[in-house]
Parts: structure tokens; C-alpha cells; sequence
């Protein structure tokens, strides 16, 4: 179910239990997985570089993007209406949802208005932000995954631990275990991927065929001509777009774009991020509804769970320019180590770690997600990769900032002490000298090898695994002045 | 805590036909506070950093993150907290701070400093250094041309060392683990040294060198060019 905060309405799957570093411990410390991780990201990168590569305008393209994205977020109310309209024009149906909760609602009896116990779901964030296969299992409705990797994440009750590749924590020999205990029919498989894929695809064909109702997100939303946009890989999100009678789609608000010709930015950016593919295999487009053609019956959800709340901040904003395209995720040193899991959102990664604590705000530094904007080494690979140039460092430093900010005033953290003092000493020269002076005294902490290998706590964070060299027995400011300070 | 690297720095300068000054006012750039979210407590830092360097030609760092700090963060922590006339002044300093390698190769003209080390080198891109400044292959090109040393490719270069200031504390396994491979990495290369443009990634780096007993020592950069016979 989904978790709910004082005063705060559900928010879904955007929240763990457990800091990030707790959660990377454990993590950390599973060597299948950082193999596991570390195989699928290396060569995802190498694929990326490539195909970016190939594009002599690459960053006019990604310039272009994050062009767009800021036109969307500054008009962002006017472009809605226009997008509801014509999409009502077309005959399809258009629901506000205030939160994850709402949505929830209002996809469910949708779903029961049709009479249907049983939906088939094209790869969606959104759905997984808002936790709605749990809620729609809770009120007697089977949600069925038809994107084969979060296939193998529901049929392994798991969770998704990567935005485009939900098992990437997983590997074969995991997968065929999994397909063999919970597929119906499905036993003597083998750990070629072929085997696996054929299996899923017997076992989700009766899905499709069966289905009356789908439920879709939205890559795109196109504010003028009220065009819905999906881009996959695997060709299931076609057969849910256009057998069953039903469709339901929960979009985020900033996914809105102004125009149709928009898209010829995004469809390059979009696949060579992703999958570092030129194209995608399919990218399905619709318009309201057709009679005889496709379903007949449309809603767009409209999600927004905190998105507005982000708009406010004219740093943080930035992070609603993302398109989901997870190549953040692929290219981050922390990712890599610790996989998704331990962000404790659907939102994991570089990505994850600035839009989960704005989307769901931050109760002090004991919230989970409040240890999110630290968990990265600011190294800067993420915003190397942007295809919509979101400066993630900067927005991680943002958000530190402010959450530092909000608890000043209360009682001091060890923390706060040590950068103040810090600040105090730094603020000039002369104490400056003098604390590097006294730290020669660590001097006497250095064994015979001159270094130091055990501190006190918090410093044996560093030394547990760590040597510090022993501290210099004259300080370049000191020999300066000795050498030189006499006409200076 | 490392003065060799500036020792060095004087020394290649001054060999290279330069005046040198220390503003003995100076302290440090306050890339620390504002990293972990003390953006308040680092504005005195940016101001004391902009009043002692406001008067030279051309600042110099051998470090790729204090210079990436003075060049993206200084202006930003001064218009945080509404002081545009700060912003500004921080803005110019930024414009004649370089890294050490950029200094020689851009400002100077100079890719090969005459030194001699006669060691098997493999050189760390730090990340500021890489992503931030965008020094490429500078530090290569400068490398190349000291005489005796042979110069092995790291695997896995641009990968981040577990630094991260603040970061190797709070999230300790991490940073560990992201250690782990980057000395991994090392060891393939054979190496006796492992330079690189930042004494706090070296120190991070030759702590956990240190710790295994690897052998292989973390020497900066500037002490390589600096080196002659």
C-alpha cells in the first residue's frame, strides 16, 4: 500500500524506509548485484557514447531540449488546458489528480466501470510512482506488467530498481527461476534469452488477446493537437495501445509539450540516451478516439503528486526537464555500486536523488529522502550525459543547501558545529595558520610508518578503510614565511 | 596538509620565468561548506578568496576542484546571499584562475616543462578537473614530454575515485567500494606512481593504497613537472 506522512497526502513509491546510506550498505555489500550492475551499466555507457557520437549536433540538440522543457515549465497551466481541449475534442476524457492517491482513485473506477477485473500495463513511471499496482490488487483488480523486464519485477515481487531497465539487479540464471516457479506452463527453460523472451511472450499473448482494459503512461503530451505519445522497445505497449476497448493513461503534468514538431527534438534525444538506439523499434501515437479503430474509449489522467511543488523552486525546477531517459543512471559511479533499490523510490539514481525529495518534501534529516541530494560524490558524470542539460550537481548542492537551511535556528547537529567552526577558522588567515599548525600535533598519532590508520568516531569513517599520511612538520604557509615573508 | 604540491608549484612557476606571490591573507576557497549545504558559512571564505587575489594576473591552483569551486560556485554563494557587487568581483577573479595545467598549456604556451622522472606513471582525471574545467588532455600532453617517464593508460580513467569531500564520510561503503575498483584499476597498470592534478582525490587514493600495502605511492602532478635531474 502506499505510505502516507503527516500531513502530506499519498505520495506512492517515492519514499523508502531507511536512509541511503543504510540502504547502500547492505547493497554494497551483495557482490552478485554490483556485478550484476556493474555489467548491464558498462555496457550500456559504451553503447551511449557511441551513439551520441554519431550526432554532430548533439549538443545544439540537447541545448534545444532543455529549451523546450523551460518554455513547458514557464507556461505550464496554459499548456494543459489546451492539451485537455483538444484531447476532449478528439472524444477522450481528461482527469486532474492532485496526488498519487487520486489517481489511484480514479483509475480504479475507471477500470470498474468497465466491468473488468483484470488490466494489461504498458512500462509506466508514472503508475509506479503512484503505486497503482498495489492499490488496484487491494480493490480486487489484476494489474498484468507486458514490458518483459517488469515482468520479471512483478512476477518476482519485487520492486523496479532502474527507470528503462526495471531488473537490471537481475541476471539469467535469476530470471529463468523466476518464469519457471510463477509462469503457468512454463518449466525447462534454459538461461538463453531467447527461451526467456519466448516464454513471456506465450505467456503474455493470452494477456493481450483477453484484455479489455489498458493502462498506459505518456512519454509525450502535445498541448496542440491533444496527441498522446508512447516510445518502446518491445512492441507490447502496441498491443495494449490498440486491442483492448479501454485505454487509461496517468501522465505527469510536465510531460505536456507545446507542439507535434517538438517531438523531432526529443525522438533524437530520447533513444540515444535510453537504449542507445538512432531509433526506437516502436514509438505509438494517438489522438482522442477513432470508431472501429483502437479502443473506444480514452481517459488521460493527469498526474501531478508534487510537481507543482518542485515548479516553485527556481533551482530545483530544472529536474522536471527529464524525460526519463536513465542515462544519469548508467553513467553514475554510485548507481553502479548500489543499484536502484537503495534509493528507496521508483526514482533511483542521479535523477532520483533530486526529484524524489522534491516531489514528496522533506520532514528534516531524518526523512529517508532527505539523505538523497548526499548521496552522490558530485564527480559530474550525469550532467555530462543529460540529453536536456539538467545540471544535477548544482541541484544536489541546491538541495543540500536547503535542507540545511530549513533546520537552522533549532538545535545544532554535530555537523552544523564542525562547519561552523570550520568557517570560523577558514574566515581568516592568521587562525587559519595556527589550526594548520596544531594539526602537525596529528603528528604524534602517526606510527613508525607515518601514517595514520585508526581515528575516533566520526573520522574512523575515513580511517576504517583508509590511511591519512601523516600531517607535514612544516605547513607551506610556514616555509613561505620563512623563506620569504621577510619582504612581503 | 600537502605542501610538496605547492613547493612544486613555485618551483616549476619560478623555473618558467615567473614572479610568484603567496597573499598570505588567503585561506581556503570554501568548496567544502557550500558542497555539504553551508552556503551561509562559506560566503565569508568567497569574500576573503575574492579581496586577496582581486589584484593579480593570473591566479593559479594546482587543484582542479578549488579551482572549479572558485570558477562556478564563488559568484553563486555571493548572489545566494544578494551580494551582486561580490558576485561580480568573484566573477573576474574566476576568469584568471586556472588550474595548473591549464595555466601551462593555455596561458603559457608550454607542453613540455623540461622535467625529468624517470618512473612508470598512470595519470587519475579527476573529476573537477574533467567535467568541471574541461582540462582534457593537458595534463597528458604535459606528462608525455617529461623526460623518463613512461606514461600507462588507466582503465576505467574518468571513473570517480569515492571522494567527494563530505562524501567519503557520510556515505562511507560507497565511497569505499568506488575505491576498491579505482585501485583495481591501478594495479593492472603496473605502476609505481599514480599522479593526478588533486591533492584531496591522492589523498583519498593513497590512503586506500596505503591501507592494502599496495606499493604504489600518489604523487601530484606539479611535484612531476616540478622534478628535474
Amino acid at each position: 500500500m502506499t505510505a502516507v506522512f503527516l500531513g502530506q497526502p499519498g505520495v506512492g513509491n517515492l519514499r523508502g524506509d531507511q536512509s541511503f546510506p543504510a540502504a547502500a550498505r547492505s547493497a554494497v555489500a551483495d557482490a552478485q548485484l554490483r556485478r550484476n550492475i556493474g555489467r548491464a551499466t558498462g555496457t550500456i555507457r559504451t553503447k551511449r557514447l557511441a551513439a551520441v557520437a554519431e550526432c554532430d549536433d548533439w549538443q545544439q540538440l540537447r541545448a534545444a531540449g532543455s529549451a523546450l522543457k523551460q518554455d513547458v515549465l514557464a507556461r505550464l497551466p496554459e499548456l494543459l488546458e489546451q492539451l485537455e481541449a483538444n484531447v476532449q475534442a478528439r472524444g477522450g476524457q481528461v482527469h486532474w489528480a492532485r496526488d498519487g492517491d487520486e489517481a489511484n482513485r480514479i483509475v480504479a473506477e475507471l477500470i470498474r466501470a468497465t466491468g473488468s477485473d483484470e488490466v494489461v500495463k504498458v512500462k509506466s513511471m508514472a503508475t509506479q510512482e503512484i503505486g497503482l499496482n498495489e492499490y488496484l490488487e487491494a480493490e480486487g483488480i489484476s494489474p498484468i506488467e507486458t514490458d518483459l523486464a517488469e515482468l520479471i519485477v512483478q512476477l518476482g515481487h519485487d520492486k523496479p530498481s532502474h527507470i528503462l531497465v526495471p531488473a537490471i539487479h537481475r541476471n539469467r540464471t535469476e530470471i529463468r527461476a523466476i518464469f519457471e516457479r510463477e509462469m503457468p506452463g512454463a518449466d525447462a527453460l534454459t538461461d538463453d534469452p531467447r527461451v526467456l523472451a519466448m516464454a513471456a511472450r506465450a505467456h503474455l499473448r493470452r494477456k493481450f488477446l483477453s484484455a479489455k482494459v489498458a493502462v498506459s503512461g505518456a512519454n509525450f503530451g502535445i498541448a496542440e493537437t491533444g496527441t498522446l505519445a508512447v516510445v518502446e522497445s518491445e512492441g507490447n505497449g502496441r498491443m495494449c495501445l490498440t486491442l483492448p476497448e479501454t485505454l487509461i493513461t496517468v501522465m505527469g503534468i510536465e510531460k505536456v509539450i507545446p507542439r507535434f514538431t517538438d517531438l523531432e527534438v526529443f525522438m533524437q534525444l530520447l533513444p540515444r540516451s535510453s537504449t542507445a538506439e538512432r531509433m526506437n523499434p516502436y514509438t505509438s501515437m494517438w489522438t482522442g478516439v477513432h470508431p472501429g479503430d483502437g479502443p473506444q474509449q480514452f481517459h488521460l489522467v493527469l498526474l501531478d503528486n508534487g510537481r507543482t511543488r518542485v515548479l516553485a523552486d527556481e533551482v530545483g525546477r530544472a529536474a522536471l526537464h527529464c524525460i526519463r531517459c536513465s542515462a544519469c543512471l548508467n553513467v553514475c559511479p554510485v548507481y553502479e555500486r548500489t543499484g536502484g533499490h537503495a534509493y528507496g523510490s521508483v526514482y533511483p539514481g542521479p535523477i532520483g536523488a533530486i526529484l524524489s525529495p522534491q516531489l514528496t518534501g522533506t520532514t528534516g534529516h531524518d526523512d529517508p529522502n532527505a539523505s538523497l541530494p548526499y548521496a552522490s560524490s558530485l564527480c559530474g558524470a550525469c550532467f555530462d550525459a543529460c540529453p536536456v542539460l539538467i545540471d544535477i550537481p548544482s541541484i544536489l548542492v541546491h538541495l543540500r543547501a536547503t535542507q540545511v537551511d530549513s533546520e537552522r535556528g533549532g538545535l545544532p547537529s554535530g555537523q552544523d558545529l564542525a562547519m561552523k567552526a570550520a568557517g570560523w577558522v577558514m574566515g581568516s588567515a592568521s587562525r587559519f595558520g595556527l589550526a594548520e599548525k596544531a594539526l602537525g600535533a596529528g603528528r604524534l598519532l602517526a606510527g613508525g610508518d607515518h601514517r595514520i590508520s585508526r581515528l575516533p568516531w566520526p573520522a574512523s569513517k575515513w580511517t576504517d578503510s583508509r590511511d591519512i599520511p601523516e600531517p607535514p612538520a612544516e605547513t607551506f604557509r610556514q616555509r613561505w614565511a620563512r623563506n620569504r615573508g621577510g619582504d612581503r | 596538509m600537502f605542501p610538496a604540491a605547492a613547493i612544486a608549484t613555485v618551483r616549476l612557476l619560478e623555473r618558467l620565468g615567473h614572479r610568484v606571490e603567496f597573499p598570505a591573507g588567503q585561506t581556503c576557497c570554501g568548496q567544502m561548506h557550500v558542497n555539504t549545504g553551508y552556503l551561509r558559512e562559506a560566503l565569508p571564505l568567497v569574500r576573503n578568496h575574492v579581496e586577496n587575489f582581486s589584484d593579480f594576473d593570473a591566479v593559479v591552483a594546482p587543484s582542479g576542484s578549488c579551482v572549479g569551486s572558485v570558477r562556478h560556485q564563488h559568484a553563486m554563494v555571493a548572489r545566494r546571499a544578494g551580494d551582486t557587487t561580490l558576485a561580480a568581483r568573484a566573477e573576474s577573479v574566476a576568469a584568471r584562475t586556472f588550474e595548473l595545467s591549464e595555466f601551462l598549456v593555455d596561458v603559457l604556451g608550454v607542453d613540455d616543462v623540461g622535467a625529468y622522472y624517470p618512473h612508470r606513471v598512470t595519470y587519475h582525471p579527476t573529476c573537477h578537473s574533467l567535467r568541471m574545467l574541461g582540462v582534457g588532455d593537458k595534463p597528458l600532453r604535459l606528462l608525455r614530454n617529461v623526460r623518463g617517464l613512461t606514461l600507462v593508460e588507466l582503465p576505467q580513467a574518468e571513473s570517480c575515485c569515492g571522494f567527494g569531500g563530505t562524501f567519503a564520510l557520510k556515505n562511507a561503503d560507497v565511497s569505499t567500494a568506488m575505491l576498491q575498483d579505482k585501485m583495481t584499476n591501478i594495479a593492472t597498470t603496473g605502476a609505481e606512481v599514480c599522479t593526478a592534478g588533486d591533492a584531496s582525490c591522492l589523498m583519498h587514493i593513497g590512503g586506500g593504497l596505503s591501507r592494502i600495502g599496495s606499493g604504489v605511492r600518489t604523487v601530484h602532478l606539479a611535484e612531476i613537472l616540478a622534478a628535474t635531474p
